[in-house]
């Protein structure tokens, strides 16, 4: 029944292009390539908006059942603000002229640079969809004692300036790491370092939850209320995933690059997991799968940055350094009494960083890269570039969003009162619950 | 034979464990509990529509001891619960007729110990 499907688009296609062929009009056929370059990130977009979807479901498994209802509000609004604020200026700081620091032109879209070979608006829709993603990674670093309104102001000062500031560095035609050959193909450090050293300084600021470290300072479980829909978030994110590396190129060209990069994005999260699952497994007698599926998520956004550069055996390896990393960043941060109920900061911070530094081990000249990497011969000035670029992206983005913490924390306050903190947010923050009608218990 | 019945904060559990377990208290049985007392409760709102909440939720503590348990049982669950705000909670003592080790069949003081 599908066969003919398979049989007759492509000659249907065949027969269009042709046709466009036959006119002997170039233009026409420009056009349809761009038609289908614009249909293509359009649909990578919408992938990478359904990762909202997925950071929620995440975010909620991983936390405590009185939370639930705030976490999914934080989501919920923080890609509203981010997509508002990154329409108004966000995109003309990021993709605007002005300097190798900042853009400073096209707000509100008006006049605005295009860099793509693609619809503006469909780019624009596209970096939004990314723009969102850097801001919701913070609110499972921050989970469950954050306050709404803070959360809210958060938001709209990372999507509107500090995010743009760090893709004007690295993806817009003047940035200075640009002009350095900074390699990041997908965002490991514009997207994820970004969000992942946000939450952490956001939770450095904010103190542990009441009850995860002991006396002793021990650190104590605070076990997640649904690994179902954590593992149910995994999946959409690895889903989405398929839309923020392949979109990433932005055209379809001959489908080399896009299929390439899509299998690096699948070997890199598969590495992760079973490394991570492999790592808990030996550390604490038990396959723990809440661990094995951040290690997927922490292979995914290792290869974000390489995903274009790199060969599939470099994938697998990069993702599986990714897994490993993260079961260690997890147990780092229980050691120095750092709270990150959902693992955001090894996972997208400590990995953003890793899968950057990794374009300069196994990147190559021959795919697209500035220079190839240090197993290819080129030495180590790629990755001297690369360990540039993540040290002052995340140095940046440290002190700016400190500053914003502490300066929320000062004005209106970025943590809830203890008696709404041990009663759950979703009663403090919003007056309602989320799972009405069941008993939770709230004794921890 | 005593059966102590305690309704605490949940999030107080914690503490009274650790309190219990100081004044050599081992055994015990927790479930959820919901009630209403002085604390009257709280209102939340489901798509702008007022819900009056009077039953807050409660953890409910069930502990079977012999008499001369039942004084260090009693002081220990108010070390452990007490904050001094209204909502802490309350204990109650009842007589408790028999009770029988399922395992053994022993019964009395010996079963509960």
């Amino acid at each position: 029944m599908k066969g003919w499907k398979r049989a007759v688009l492509p000659a249907v296609m065949l027969c269009a292009l042709a046709g466009v062929a036959n006119a002997d009009d170039g233009e026409s056929l420009l056009a349809t390539v761009r038609g289908v370059d614009t249909l293509w990130v359009l649909v990578a977009a919408f992938l990478v908006f359904f990762m909202q979807a997925g950071f929620g479901m995440v975010e909620a498994g991983f936390i405590r059942a009185k939370n639930a209802c705030n976490i999914l509000t934080k989501n919920f609004l923080d890609y509203c603000v981010a997509s508002i604020m990154f329409f108004l200026v966000g995109y003309a700081f990021m993709f605007g002229t002005g300097g190798s620091f900042i853009g400073l032109s096209g707000f509100g879209m008006d006049g605005a640079a295009n860099p793509s070979g693609v619809s503006p608006f469909a780019f624009w829709l596209f970096q939004a969809a990314f723009c969102g993603a850097a801001a919701t990674i913070v609110a499972g670093g921050m989970a469950e004692r954050m306050k709404f309104h803070a959360y809210l102001l958060y938001t709209a000062v990372i999507s509107a300036v500090i995010y743009p500031i760090v893709g004007h560095w690295v993806w817009s035609g003047e940035g200075w790491l640009a002009g350095l050959g900074f390699g990041d193909f997908a965002g490991s450090t514009v997207v994820h370092a970004t969000g992942g050293w946000a939450a952490f300084v956001g939770t450095v600021v904010l103190g542990p939850r009441i009850g995860k470290f002991g006396a002793d300072g021990r650190a104590n479980a605070i076990p997640g209320h649904s690994i179902p829909l954590a593992a149910l978030g995994v999946f959409l994110l690895w889903f989405g995933w398929f839309g923020f590396n392949p979109g990433s190129t932005l055209s379809v060209g001959d489908g080399n690059v896009i299929g390439r990069v899509a299998m690096n994005t699948n070997l890199a999260a598969c590495a992760g997991a079973i490394l991570a699952m492999v790592t808990v497994w030996a550390l604490y007698g038990k396959p723990d799968l809440s661990m094995t599926m951040n290690g997927a998520l922490a292979g995914l956004v290792a290869i974000t940055a390489p995903c274009a550069f790199v060969s599939g055996a470099a994938a697998i390896a990069i993702g599986a350094v990714g897994g490993v990393v993260v079961v260690l960043g997890v147990a780092l941060l229980d050691r120095v009494g750092v709270d990150d109920p959902v693992g955001a900061v090894p996972v997208h911070g400590m990995n953003g960083v890793w899968g950057t530094l990794s374009v300069g081990i196994w990147g190559r000249q021959a795919l697209g890269l500035a220079r190839d990497g240090l197993l290819h011969g080129g030495g180590a000035a790629q990755l001297g570039v690369q360990a540039l670029g993540a040290v002052c992206v995340s140095l940046f983005v440290v002190a700016s969003m400190g500053l914003v913490f502490l300066t929320i924390r000062k004005t209106v306050g970025l943590r809830v009162s203890k008696a709404e903190e041990l009663r759950g947010l979703d009663i403090g923050e919003h007056g309602m619950e989320a799972y009405a009608g069941f008993q939770v218990f709230t004794t921890q | 034979m005593k059966l102590i019945i305690a309704y605490i904060q949940p999030e107080k559990l914690n503490d009274v464990k650790q309190e219990l377990y100081r004044a050599e208290v081992f055994k015990m049985s927790v479930t959820n509990a919901l009630g209403c007392g002085q604390q009257k409760g709280y209102t939340e709102s489901y798509r702008g529509v007022p819900i009056e909440v009077n039953l807050l939720k409660k953890v409910r503590l069930e502990i079977a001891v012999n008499e001369d348990f039942v004084q260090p049982t009693v002081d220990a669950i108010i070390a452990g619960a007490r904050t001094g705000q209204i909502g802490d909670g309350k204990i109650f003592i009842v007589e408790l007729a028999a009770c029988v080790r399922i395992r053994t069949g022993e019964s009395g003081s010996v079963a509960i110990g």
